[in-house]
Order: structure tokens, then C-alpha cells, then sequence
């Protein structure tokens, strides 16, 4: 699986309550979460993730309250992936399960390099990511096989729907 | 072969087998699943995507404590789908408007916090649970949703951060103090997918309702979860509730797989985190003086019977400062009953304060006490992000309840031993 997106760089400890502030918690529609998604913190968020966009973020992203509406408010604005030094662990496994990839640095030093507004390209499966203009690669943890299977479900409600008549079998992933 | 961690011990049970081992995923069984206004139409959404049928609607608690009574149209339609959900699956642990409160003191309440109950809840503090040996873990709707339809929850066994504190607090010094304290030494990102195990002389001498304060903080830490290790208090919470078949005596094993941090709180002074972070903790001293516009006492962190209880012997033949109000969310209607019965209620607001009723409200910035632009607040709730509790350019210091009420009698952030008698 490859994503193409356009690098949004963002700081360390970016929570959810930023991403989608408690007073728009009324409704879990898409475009109406995504219309007001970092409306307090990056005004124009939106307008430059539309057309696809990878964050590229610091430690601890999503910290905070367990609000999936943070993940459909980024997912609709136009997110494709997002790779950061750390995520908080509620925020990982919402992507996760909402079918977006959550990839972990693996040089965290390297992050400098990456520019904001760079054209680049996701190797979800190998966490390989590269700069369309210098070629330059990046590597990421790669994620969990069972989580691999999740995203390639589209989340976690898909491949709930593609393992049923299946028999369960035991979870070796680690 | 080493010993079990605490979480092992209680991840191993609930997922039938007879070791886990950390790092390991597996897919756990779940004592009770927890749903809000909020998060709950996505998780039932999500659900019927699935399934038509809930697992085991004896295990499903709805409470409803976002906003109640809901103030927009928006919510009170949220309310009205989880209601209807209530009732097509005959979902009985339903607390309605006027019967619960906020979601994680109504479980401590309702007795679900037993012991090695495995408690999953669609909100990050239901860590809060941990305070009587329970397993509380918040997640998202979609996880939520997968548990409304087979019981079970997919897991990673965490590592252990044994958190041991010793030392008795001084006067004027609180579990909140401690709370914060240790969520300053580990860091906001510090416990990020462990599980925090509180142990040693303080948190033997703390009461349950101090312990769930503690708890609450856990994932503020980053932490899966957070859980005080089972003593006699938690044991006699368990069997008054008449859920001692489910007693595991949750602690570590000493050969086990841990980590381990000590602190000593017997100097400890009355703290603060500073915005925007609640990592970003400092002795009240260091801001003392800076001038507030309100102060909230309420919040599953702190809203309880000894916070009331605590606030109003400061608030006592005191009025709250011109220009500062003191807003107070309760956080169950059965705290507030108790607080308007002994007299709380009637001195909080003697002194001026506003009460409002018990609900999530402030602390999120969702309805009653939202802060203006510019706006600085004292607060006992659990976070200070930009824009947590209103306007991005608000600024949210939180506190222990007795740091609350001085500062609100004051109108300027106050040591609250000055006013304690």
C-alpha cells in the first residue's frame, strides 16, 4: 500500500482537544468535524491537507481525550498517513481502526530533514517513507502484522467484516 | 520463569490463558463496556454496521455526563439515539439525566469497579476505575463498537511502571497535589502504552476517593492504564458491593518484569500545572499572586464528597473575590444530595459560588463555565490544552479543590494553607 500526500509538519504533544475542539463533539459528520478540524491551533489546515497530506509530527501525537473524532476530522480534511516520533496510544489505535496509518520513526533525528510542503510517498507496508524531489528515504517501524491487516481492511469495522464465517484463529502478532 | 506483573495477571484471566506475556496482543474478555453521549451514537453507528445484536447487555453502562442537561439541539438528538439504543437492546445500567453523574464516578459508585474487572470505556479517563485494583482502559468509538458486539477487545500487555510513594503529605498538601506530582515526574508522553501501578505508604493511607483522583491522572501520563494495588480498603469496596467473587489480589510479583520509580511527597507543597501542558507542574509559590477570572471545582479528577467538603471549610464566612466566580459541578447527583443535605451546597453558595449540575461541562469546554478569550482560570480538573476549556486564548491552571477555593476567595492564585485553619 502507497500514499502520496504533501508533508504537513507538525510539533511534539499536538492533542486531540486541538485537533477537534470539545464544542463540535455534536455530531460525528464527517464534513462538519473536518470544516472545524485545528480551527483553534493551524487556521488553514484544511485547505492545505485537501488533495492529500501526510503529517510528518514530534513526539506524543493525539495525546488526550479518546474522541475518534479527531481521526474523521483529519481523515476527511484530506490525511492520508501519519508518521510522528511517538503517538499517544488511545490516538493509535483510533487511526488504526479507522484505517488510518500510523507509522513511528524510526531515526527520530532524521525528522529534521524532512521539509514542510515536500511532496512524498508512504510505503505503508514496508514503513519506507521518500521524498519525491531528492529521492531520500526514510525508514519506520513497520506495524504490527494485525494491524497491517486493519488498514488493509479500512479499519477496524472491515476486517471485523472480512473475519466473519471465518474461525477465529489465535493471534501470534506482536 | 519470572513473575506476573499485575496487568499480566489480570490480562491472563480475562483472556483465558494461563500466562501473557508483555508485548504480547491478544484479545481479551471485558467485565463491563462504558458509553457517553459523546462517544456513544459512533460506537452504536459503528455497531449496527456489525451487528444487531449486543453481547451481553447486562455488561453495557450508558451514562449520560457530557453535557447534562444537554444545552444544544445536537446533543440532546445524541441523546435521544443512545436512548433508543437503550431500550431496543434492554440496556439496564442506564443512568439518565437526574440518576448518575459523570461516567467513572458512577461506575466507582455502582460497585463495577471491583478488583481484576476488566472495564473498557470510550473515554480516556476511564483509567480512572484503577483506583479500586480495576483494569480501566479508554478507547475510542470503533473499539467500543467491536466490544458491543463480541465482548472482547483486541490488547497489547503493557509494560509496568511501578510508581512507589512514600512519605505523609503536610498540611495544605492533597492526592491531587500527588496526582499532578507524579504526572510531572513521568511526563505527558513518560508511561505511553504502559501501565502505571501505584504502591507504598501515601497511597496506603489514601481513602478511595483520594486514590481516584490519582488514577484519573494516569493516562495523563500517557499511561494504559493506572491501577493502586488491592489492600483492605479495596477488598471491603469490592465485598460491600457484593462483587468479591471477582477479588484478585492485583500487585506485581517482586521477580516480575517491571519498572520502577520512588518518590518522597513528605516536603511535597501545593502544586500547579501550568498551561498547556500537565506535565508543566510547579510549586503554587511560583504563581501565587496571578489574578483569575474563574475558578472550577468539579471533574470526574475531583468533584467528589471531601472536595465539596474541603472547599466549603474555605469558603466558610468568606465571600469569593469581585469579579471571579467559583463555578461547582458536583460530580453525581448522589454527591450532590450529600452535599445539599450536610450543608455544603448552602455554603458554597453563600460565599457566591455557582452550581451547576453534575456533568463533564467546564472541564472540557462544552457548557457551564466556558472561558472567554483572554480569560484565566484555577481549575480541579484533569486538563490544560489550548482551548480546553474555551477560548484558545484562555489559559487553564490546574489545581488541587483547596487551591481552587482559596484562589477564588482571593481572586488570585493562592497558596491555599494561608486559608486553611
Amino acid at each position: 500500500m502507497k500514499i502520496r500526500g504533501r508533508i504537513i509538519r507538525l510539533g511534539d504533544n499536538v492533542d486531540t482537544d486541538v485537533i477537534i475542539p470539545a464544542r463540535y463533539l455534536v455530531t460525528h459528520d464527517a464534513e462538519i468535524l473536518a470544516k472545524h478540524v485545528f480551527e483553534d491551533y493551524y487556521p488553514g489546515f484544511r485547505v492545505r491537507a485537501a488533495g492529500g497530506a501526510i503529517i510528518v509530527a514530534g513526539e506524543n501525537f493525539g495525546l488526550g481525550s479518546s474522541r475518534e473524532h479527531a481521526v474523521i476530522a483529519l481523515k476527511h480534511s484530506g490525511v492520508k498517513a501519519i508518521v510522528a516520533k511517538s503517538f499517544a496510544r488511545i490516538f493509535y489505535r483510533n487511526s488504526i481502526n479507522l484505517g488510518l496509518p500510523a507509522l513511528v520513526f524510526r531515526e527520530k533525528e532524521s525528522l529534521e530533514r524532512l521539509k514542510d510542503g515536500d511532496e512524498a510517498e508512504l510505503d505503508v507496508a514496508n514503513g519506507v517513507l521518500t521524498v519525491i524531489k531528492t529521492g531520500e528515504k526514510f525508514s519506520c517501524d513497520k506495524m504490527p502484522e494485525f494491524m497491517m491487516r486493519i488498514i488493509e481492511a479500512g479499519g477496524l469495522i472491515g476486517y471485523f467484516e472480512r473475519r466473519r464465517g471465518e474461525k477465529p484463529v489465535e493471534n501470534k502478532a506482536r | 520463569m519470572t513473575g506476573l506483573t499485575a496487568i499480566q495477571k489480570v490480562v491472563s484471566r480475562k483472556s483465558g490463558r494461563p500466562r501473557v506475556e508483555i508485548g504480547e496482543i491478544v484479545e481479551a474478555k471485558v467485565d463491563f463496556l462504558m458509553l457517553h453521549e459523546v462517544t456513544g451514537p459512533l460506537a452504536v453507528e459503528e455497531f449496527e454496521k456489525i451487528s444487531g445484536k449486543v453481547w451481553d447487555p447486562g455488561r453495557v453502562i450508558v451514562v449520560f455526563d457530557h453535557d447534562v442537561p444537554p444545552s444544544t439541539i445536537d446533543l440532546a438528538n445524541q441523546m435521544r439515539r443512545m436512548r433508543s439504543f437503550v431500550k431496543k437492546h434492554g440496556i439496564s445500567n442506564f443512568f439518565e439525566i437526574g440518576r448518575g453523574g459523570i461516567a467513572h464516578q458512577v461506575l466507582f459508585e455502582e460497585g463495577f469497579d471491583a478488583p481484576g474487572t476488566l472495564i473498557v470505556g470510550a473515554d480516556s479517563h476511564t483509567c480512572t476505575a484503577g483506583a479500586t485494583g480495576a483494569v480501566g482502559i479508554g478507547v475510542g468509538s470503533t473499539d467500543a463498537a467491536v466490544v458491543l458486539a463480541t465482548g472482547e477487545i483486541w490488547l497489547r500487555v503493557p509494560e509496568t511502571l511501578v510508581v512507589e510513594v512514600k512519605g505523609r503529605l503536610r498540611r495544605g498538601v492533597f492526592a491531587k497535589d500527588v496526582a499532578l506530582s507524579i504526572v510531572g515526574t513521568i511526563g505527558s508522553s513518560g508511561a505511553t502504552y504502559k501501565a502505571l501501578e501505584y504502591s507504598g505508604e501515601t497511597i496506603s493511607l489514601m481513602t478511595l476517593s483520594e486514590r481516584l483522583t490519582l488514577a484519573n491522572l494516569s493516562v495523563e501520563t500517557g499511561a494504559k492504564t493506572g491501577i493502586v494495588q488491592t489492600d483492605s480498603k479495596s477488598i471491603e469496596y469490592a465485598e460491600h458491593y457484593g462483587r468479591s467473587g471477582v477479588i484478585l489480589d492485583v500487585r506485581s510479583d517482586p521477580d516480575s518484569d517491571m519498572e520502577r520509580i520512588e518518590m518522597d511527597v513528605s516536603n511535597l507543597e501545593p502544586v500547579v500545572s501550568t498551561p498547556h501542558s500537565v506535565d508543566n507542574v510547579k510549586p503554587v509559590a511560583e504563581v501565587e499572586g496571578l489574578e483569575i477570572d474563574q475558578a472550577f471545582l468539579g471533574s470526574c479528577t475531583n468533584g467528589r464528597l471531601d472536595d465539596l467538603l474541603l472547599a466549603s471549610r474555605i469558603l466558610r464566612g468568606r465571600k469569593i473575590a469581585p469579579g471571579v466566580r467559583l463555578v461547582v459541578s458536583p460530580a453525581s447527583f448522589k454527591i450532590y444530595l450529600e452535599a445539599l443535605r450536610t450543608g455544603i451546597i448552602e455554603e458554597i453558595m453563600r460565599a457566591g459560588g455557582v452550581v451547576t449540575s453534575p456533568t463533564c461541562g467546564a472541564c472540557l469546554g462544552m457548557s457551564r463555565g466556558v472561558l472567554a478569550e483572554g480569560e484565566v482560570a484555577v481549575s480541579s480538573s484533569n486538563r490544560n490544552f489550548i482551548g480546553r476549556m474555551g477560548d484558545k486564548r484562555s489559559k487553564v491552571f490546574l489545581a488541587s479543590p483547596a487551591t481552587v477555593a482559596a484562589s477564588a476567595v482571593e481572586g488570585r492564585i493562592t497558596d491555599p494553607r494561608r486559608l486553611l485553619a
